[in-house]
């Protein structure tokens, strides 16, 4: 039903897409990966507390297993999405100022996807390095 | 005065956020910016798993560096605080999917649900150091 003071074409409302032009695709993304985070992170979890105390080579040996490797990516890959789609929606809560708020996501994606590239690429280069 | 308000609610015809200021405290608003502060903290907490992963991949001394922070007070107090944060994140996380499936809206179940997030976060981080304590006792 179209509300009585909606300025918006029946057109728009069929395509949902609002005026960020992305509908729900975010919201939607910070789901997918919620779920799929429920696998990984129990895995991880366990993985962890069953190195708790391990030395260097113990836990290079399991870090650069394939399995483990793969598995660290995705949790790396999936981990900083979400958390990217999460922080955006706290600074865009409260951060009011625009500048500032432009200039705070710009920062936080920038801090996040070097923490993803080099981790990922930290894993890698273990698993690679045979 | 009462033609103001109804223009008002004109406009402002959608949920409104409440002013926290005269807001009684309750459970569900608490897990709600609870949910919120527990993901900005595992966001901040990512910079302790990358800096484990990367030294594994530097080498024996940047990784005995971690080991020793993590052995810490300092670095057990962080990695507790992870853990509960981690936990609560995860069940809270889990009860807001099923609320995003349509499922537990009415006020009775979002507190039976809240509680047991509660509940879960509190056996599944008591679970977890048990069994890193196992796990170091069995090395020792």
């Amino acid at each position: 039903m179209r509300t009585r003071n909606s300025i918006r074409t029946d057109l728009a409302r069929v395509r949902g897409l609002g005026s960020a032009q992305s509908g729900t695709h975010e919201w939607w993304v910070q789901r997918v990966t919620a779920v799929a985070l429920v696998p990984l992170g129990v895995w991880f979890v366990a993985s962890v507390i069953s190195l708790a105390g391990a030395d260097h080579a113990t836990v290079v040996d399991w870090m650069s297993m394939p399995v483990t490797a793969v598995l660290l990516v995705l949790l790396l890959a999936v981990t900083f999405r979400h958390a990217q789609l999460g922080l955006r929606v706290v600074i865009e809560d409260y951060v009011h100022n625009e500048a500032a708020k432009i200039a705070s996501l710009l920062a936080v994606n920038a801090i996040l996807a070097l923490l993803a590239a080099g981790s990922i690429f930290a894993v890698l280069n273990l698993a690679f390095r045979g | 005065m009462s033609s103001d308000r109804s223009a008002m609610r004109g406009i402002t015809n959608r949920p409104l956020s409440p002013h926290l200021q005269v807001y009684k405290p309750q459970l569900t608003s608490v897990m709600s910016i609870t949910h919120r502060a527990t993901g900005v903290a595992l966001a901040v907490g990512t910079l302790l798993l990358v800096w484990w992963i990367a030294a594994a991949a530097i080498g024996p001394d940047a990784f005995a560096q971690v080991q020793a922070f993590m052995g810490s007070w300092f670095g057990l107090l962080l990695l507790f605080g992870w853990s509960v944060a981690l936990f609560y994140h995860l069940g809270n996380g889990i009860r807001h999917l099923f609320w995003d499936a349509g499922y537990g809206y009415n006020i009775e179940n979002a507190y039976r649900s809240g509680w047991a997030v509660v509940a879960a976060t509190a056996v599944l981080t008591v679970l977890a150091w048990i069994a890193g304590l196992v796990v170091l006792g069995g090395q020792g």
